[in-house]
């Protein structure tokens, strides 16, 4: 099979259960199409030959992410019956404003002129290249993302506790 | 000393007693106060006489320069010649010993500092306005006697029971004061529009000297305008309605403002402007000054004929004898005019201040119906008082027979029906003065047990200035003699004025054959004893005695009701403009002004209401109209940037 | 390779519409629904059509500054995910529901 039929259905595939993320009214199922679009997103990396994007795709998005989604939604014990409804002109309009949007957008993409290369190294999308620039020219955002998720951790932890009870 | 510096201090002196006094007076004990000011009116005036021994040639002595621009200068300068001294020698004398007077009759008064304060910056006013070099000076004198004499007038405006009269009193003699500042305003204009000056000495050598041409109608213009200045400060008609509301002052003030100075500034404007007003183009306006001064002279002696207040008959006689005066200045007899207005400060002060005596011995009892037989009681001021009426009437061979004959004498040349209306007004004159003598002084007392109980003489300081002014009144008439008595003196205050004033000294005065002087004096002199004699057997023969306003019937009721003039003018004047006012409250400002201000409010109001419902908290409008936003942003930037 | 050659058969305009599709359909995703778990949910999936684009750009460039800009989009995204829940847990607490409709007390 040609590389543009796989890119083509992988393609489709990504948009169809993307759609049926938003349009499922099971919130579990939701999530799990998510999950499903993630790792077709994934094996759209790896078509691009970005082997580590697609590893790590999968291992913090699907893996945990989602999981802690779905950790939450379990937690909260949803089901279908306590959905809350969404009201029909604002669906309406939401349709109206992404359609907008996708038009304005697709008309900015095609001003634009995309200088191509003809070839890339063998192993751009490896681990070895991707680390030898990651800590050489992007080494401080790598060391303050370390701050950051701290900061998340933090945050996450004093949100989520539960007060305590002043007891007589 | 020289002169230059001598009149300065004239100046100066008053304006420092009233200082001090203001700023001082109420810590000071009273004596001090009245001493004070009564100090510096004596000082003023024995520097004045020695200016006036000395003056030769009118000087001028500049102060300084008030407006420098291209086309005015106004310069706050000063013109000494014989008529501006005599003016300062009458409202300096009279008025110290009016100051004198006051220390006497003021001292119950709580606001005695006050009063003093206010009379020493009067005077100071009134010199401003007499020393002045040019018309701009005479106009700030001008308002300031009017301020004085409004602060004056409603001195006692916290009076339980008449404080709110007073004050109403001194508020109408301002406006009508004004209405004439307004016309006096327009003529100075006028003036500096046509000669691009308002120094008198300018002025004159540009009309008499250089001849400059000026059409009729402009120099009518301008003394009509200056003459309606006159009329509100000098109370002719229309504008005389305040001086007997003026009357709702202290005796003194009565004495010094309305009777010597104050009112006297419309006739020293006419003399100082002679030389406008003899003019060719002027003798419309010397026409109309003659008819309206003749007009006043009658009305006022017809009202004063029926007024039962000591004060209010006196003032209507004042403004009677202003409207003679204007007859006199109609008539072109300018020197003659400044002779009347010399004696008249004599007697009229006398009367106004014999008249405060009385009603101090009356305890302030001002009724002539409540007075009676006090002669016995008060006799020193009996004796001035009757001085002073007789001097008023004609009396021969007294003050007023001599100015007021001249006067007469300069009407008998000038028209035959003038001179019989005068005549009238006269002998009216007399008739209400010996009325009111007679009532006063003879017969019986008709007042309350208490007042007879209290009837006492004044204390010296009071009767002091009254024996002075009476003997004033008695010779003053040396001072201008017709032709028939002496050969070298006569006339002496006509040519002395004429000496160095300018515009006067180029008067024609035609002398009238001695048979004409003789003649008409014996007429007058038998018109006064004809008044005598009725009067005396109506008033104290008889005696018929002023009755209650309720019996007043037909041409006394309308003599006592004043002609029915503030009625009148109430109706006229007063009524619609206070109708729109009103109107100007409730549809200007209750309408108008408000509905701008809170409609504008309001419109902020509203629409911050209609943005405010754009903020519904709710998180997908807020992302709905972000999207929006975006897709707004890239549209633009398509539709404008060239990539 | 067939990979290394993706580039020579598929255009990049491929690659852009279908990011841009991606991430308008979770656009309209935050738009229509009101369960705030959704919500985060969309947020990421639009997150990820960003991703996507960036690695495309990274490819067809020939650079890989690309993908170092995914990495570390990946690690805000884990990072805002994990508050954005904790929040989400606390307000559930206290409304007993994660309709977010009724998070309306900032309105004017």
């Amino acid at each position: 099979m040609s590389i543009e039929i796989i890119a083509y259905i992988l393609g489709g595939l990504t948009i169809g259960s993307a759609l049926m993320v938003i349009l499922s009214p099971h919130p579990v199922r939701s999530i799990l199409y998510l999950v499903v679009t993630f790792f077709l997103i994934s094996a759209n990396y790896v078509l691009m030959n970005a082997q580590f994007l697609a590893i790590v795709n999968i291992i913090v998005y699907a893996g945990a992410i989602m999981v802690l989604f779905l950790f939450v939604l379990m937690m909260l014990n949803l089901s279908k019956e306590n959905e809350p409804k969404g009201s029909i002109p604002m669906k309406a309009a939401a349709v109206i404003a992404g359609g907008s949007l996708l038009t304005v957008l697709v008309a900015a993409l095609r001003k634009g002129t995309v200088q191509e290369t003809t070839s890339i190294a063998d192993d751009q999308g490896l681990v070895k290249s991707l680390g030898h620039e990651l800590f050489t020219t992007y080494v401080i955002p790598f060391e303050v993302s370390s701050v950051l998720f701290i900061a998340a951790i933090v945050g996450a932890v004093l949100l989520a506790k539960r007060e305590k009870q002043i007891i007589e | 000393m020289s002169i230059e510096q001598l009149v300065p201090l004239i100046l100066a002196l008053p304006l420092i007693g009233g200082v001090i006094n203001g700023i001082f007076g109420k810590n000071l004990p009273k004596q001090i106060v009245g001493s004070l000011a009564t100090i510096a009116m004596f000082a003023s005036f024995g520097i004045a006489l020695l200016v006036f021994s000395q003056l030769h040639e009118a000087k001028t002595i500049n102060l300084f320069t008030v407006l420098h621009l291209e086309n005015i200068t106004l310069n706050a300068r000063l013109l000494v010649d014989n008529l501006s001294i005599w003016m300062v020698l009458i409202i300096t004398g009279v008025g110290s010993l009016i100051h004198l007077f006051s220390m006497g009759y003021m001292s119950h008064d709580e606001g005695y500092y006050k009063f003093f304060t206010y009379l020493n910056l009067f005077v100071f006013a009134m010199l401003i306005l007499v020393l002045g070099s040019n018309y701009f000076m005479l106009f700030f004198g001008w308002e300031g006697v009017g301020i004085c004499s409004y602060l004056l007038i409603g001195f006692h405006y916290s009076d339980a029971e008449k404080g709110m009269l007073n004050g109403l009193a001194a508020r109408k003699a301002f406006i009508m004061n004004r209405i004439g500042d307004l016309g006096m305003l327009i003529g100075l204009f006028l003036l500096l529009a046509q000669f691009g000056t308002l120094e008198y000495t300018e002025l004159a050598d540009k009309i008499i000297i250089d001849q400059v041409p000026v059409t009729t109608w402009m120099m009518f213009g301008i003394t009509l305008c200056l003459f309606i200045g006159a009329t509100g400060k000098s109370a002719q008609i229309p504008l005389f309605t305040w001086l007997p509301d003026a009357m709702a002052g202290p005796t003194p003030v009565s004495a010094l403002i309305h009777a010597a100075t104050m009112v006297t500034a419309g006739i020293f404007l006419v003399v100082r402007s002679n030389f406008l007003f003899e003019h060719p183009g002027a003798e419309m306006t010397k026409d109309i000054m003659l008819y309206i001064g003749l007009a006043t002279s009658l009305v006022a002696a017809f009202i004063a004929l029926r007024q039962n207040d000591i004060k209010k008959v006196l003032a209507y006689s004042t403004v009677s004898q202003l409207g003679l005066l204007f007859v006199s200045l109609g008539m072109g007899a300018y020197t003659a005019a400044m002779f009347h207005v010399t004696t008249h400060a004599f007697f009229k002060a006398l009367l106004f201040l014999g008249s405060g005596s009385v009603i101090h011995a009356m305890s302030d009892e001002q009724d002539i119906r409540m007075m009676g037989g006090l002669k016995s009681k008060i006799p020193v001021t009996h004796i001035t008082f009757l001085i002073g009426t007789l001097a008023i009437s004609g009396f021969p061979l007294m003050s007023g027979f001599y100015s007021k004959d001249e006067i007469i004498g300069h009407a008998f040349e000038h028209s035959t029906l003038i001179y019989v209306l005068l005549m009238i007004s006269a002998m009216l004159t007399a008739i209400y003065m010996l009325r009111m003598y007679f009532v006063v002084f003879h017969g019986s007392f008709r007042g309350t047990k208490d007042q007879e109980h209290h009837l006492h003489e004044s204390p010296p300081s009071m009767t002091l200035p009254l024996i002075v002014l009476a003997v004033l009144s008695i010779f003053g008439g040396i001072l201008n003699l017709p032709g028939i008595f002496l050969k070298n003196g006569t006339h002496w205050l006509s040519h002395h004025l004429a000496h160095n004033t300018r515009g006067l000294d180029l008067i024609q005065h035609s002398e009238m054959s001695a048979n004409t002087i003789l003649g008409l004096m014996a007429v007058a002199v038998a018109a006064f004893l004809l008044v005598l004699i009725i009067t005396y057997r109506v008033y104290v023969v008889r005696p018929q005695l002023p009755v209650n306003d309720e019996q007043l019937r037909g041409w006394e009721l309308t003599s006592a009701n004043k002609l029915y003039f503030d009625e009148i003018y109430n109706t006229l004047f007063v009524r619609p403009i206070e109708w729109m006012s009103v109107k100007g409250h409730q549809v200007f400002e209750l309408v108008i002004l408000n509905g701008i201000i809170s409609g504008s409010t309001k419109t902020i109001e509203y629409s911050g209401e209609l943005v405010k419902k754009w903020q519904t908290g709710k998180t997908d409008w807020y992302i709905l109209w972000m999207v929006f936003g975006i897709v707004g942003l890239v549209v633009y930037y398509l539709l404008t940037v060239n990539i | 390779m067939i990979l290394a050659s993706i580039f020579q058969t598929v255009s990049i305009q491929y690659y852009l519409v279908l990011a841009t599709v991606l991430f308008i359909i979770g656009v309209i995703g935050v738009l229509t629904r009101k369960n705030a778990i959704i919500l985060l949910m969309c947020i990421e999936l639009m997150l990820n059509a960003v991703n996507l684009l960036l690695v495309a750009f990274s490819t067809y460039f020939g650079k890989s500054d690309g993908q170092l800009f995914v990495f570390f989009i990946m690690v805000v995204a884990a990072s805002e995910a994990t508050v954005g829940l904790s929040i989400l847990v606390l307000i559930y607490r206290n409304a007993r529901s994660v309709d977010i409709g009724l998070f309306n007390k900032l309105k004017g």
